[in-house]
């Protein structure tokens, strides 16, 4: 029992460890949060529900290759992100950009609460306006006794 | 009676946004930033020869297609036979894009199943497959005379997809010249 549990242990602790070039890319630290930062919000387009800094496909590593190319280029953050749009579409952010067709991602969420607030509020007047029938009812019938 | 019509309504659209979603077919089958643009530039160096390289604007002058493959790659096999019935009849021009493959395997792939791209470039890092946006293959492309991509096929190119996606175009294309 215990030998399973070690090697049941050992099993699943081996995925995550070797999944991935997990180790130090950049020496600078703010190239580093650079990087982490941006490979965490790109989408592996290959594995959908996965970010590329998450994913072991080779898709993934050559972009997680091509985004420290870009980094020690001196790109900035906005021109790797085109980088990215200009050759996989918006739909490889995880984060889209306020912009144009995406914009509807960020307005809907606000007009849907505010619709459903609309909707609510037009119940619940509706529900005040109504005459408190059935406690009324009920008392005249029993001849109201207090 | 009126008091039924918003929620209807609300019923009515929310059941058109699940046809719809149903009916958009594979939902891994993204749009390609590319239509309608000039296709990413690209040199390579050939699949059958490392000192002959092959460049965007050798496809240029006639409608093209650049099937992105590799010989691990289960569809590949599959549309195969169908690329080299179009090499036979003369269809298209068929360039190869071999993407993270090695040298050894797609040559032996192409000695033993037919060849039939005018010529393969040699993708083995994959720097020219995230250029042009692959992620998965195969993917077809379908250029026009001036080196604009007009149409994109993921996975496996057979007979009905190419009746209906590419000879249209290329027939419209060739109309307008």
């Amino acid at each position: 029992m215990r030998r399973f549990l070690i090697l049941a242990v050992a099993a699943f602790s081996f995925g995550p460890v070797a999944a991935i070039d997990s180790g130090q890319a950049f020496d600078d630290p703010v190239l580093q949060a650079r990087y982490e930062t941006l490979i965490s919000e790109v989408r592996c387009l290959k594995c959908q529900n996965q970010s590329i800094k998450d994913s072991n496909v080779f898709l993934a590593s050559d972009l997680r290759r091509e985004i420290r190319r870009l980094i020690t280029e001196g790109k900035t953050d906005a021109e790797i992100v085109d980088f990215l749009v200009t050759r996989y579409g918006e739909f490889a952010l995880y984060r889209p950009r306020t912009t144009g067709k995406t914009l509807i991602l960020w307005i809907a969420p606000f007009l849907l609460v505010l619709l459903g607030g609309f909707a609510m509020f037009r119940v619940v007047r509706h529900r005040m306006s109504m005459p408190l029938d059935d406690d009324t009812a009920i008392a005249a019938k029993e001849g109201s006794p207090e | 009676m009126s008091r039924y019509v918003l929620p209807l309504i609300a019923v009515v659209a929310l059941i058109l946004f699940l046809v719809v979603g149903l009916k958009r077919g594979d939902p891994r089958a993204l749009p390609s930033p590319f239509i309608g643009k000039p296709a990413p530039q690209f040199e390579l160096p050939t699949l059958s020869d490392p000192d002959v390289t092959i460049a965007s604007k050798d496809l240029n002058g006639d409608f093209a297609l650049v099937n992105v493959w590799a010989t691990w790659c289960v569809g590949c096999r599959s549309e195969h036979p169908f690329l080299m019935q179009l090499a036979r009849d003369k269809s298209i021009p068929i360039y190869g894009i071999n993407w993270r493959d090695t040298r050894p395997e797609a040559l032996r792939w192409i000695a033993q199943l037919g060849d039939p791209y005018v010529a393969s470039g040699f993708d083995e890092t994959g720097r020219v497959g995230i250029d042009w946006g692959v992620y998965g293959a195969p993917e077809t492309f379908l250029l026009n005379a001036d080196g604009i991509v007009v149409h994109k096929h993921l996975g496996p190119l057979g007979r009905e997809a190419w009746d209906r996606d590419f000879v249209p175009l290329i027939n419209a294309g060739s109309a307008a010249q």
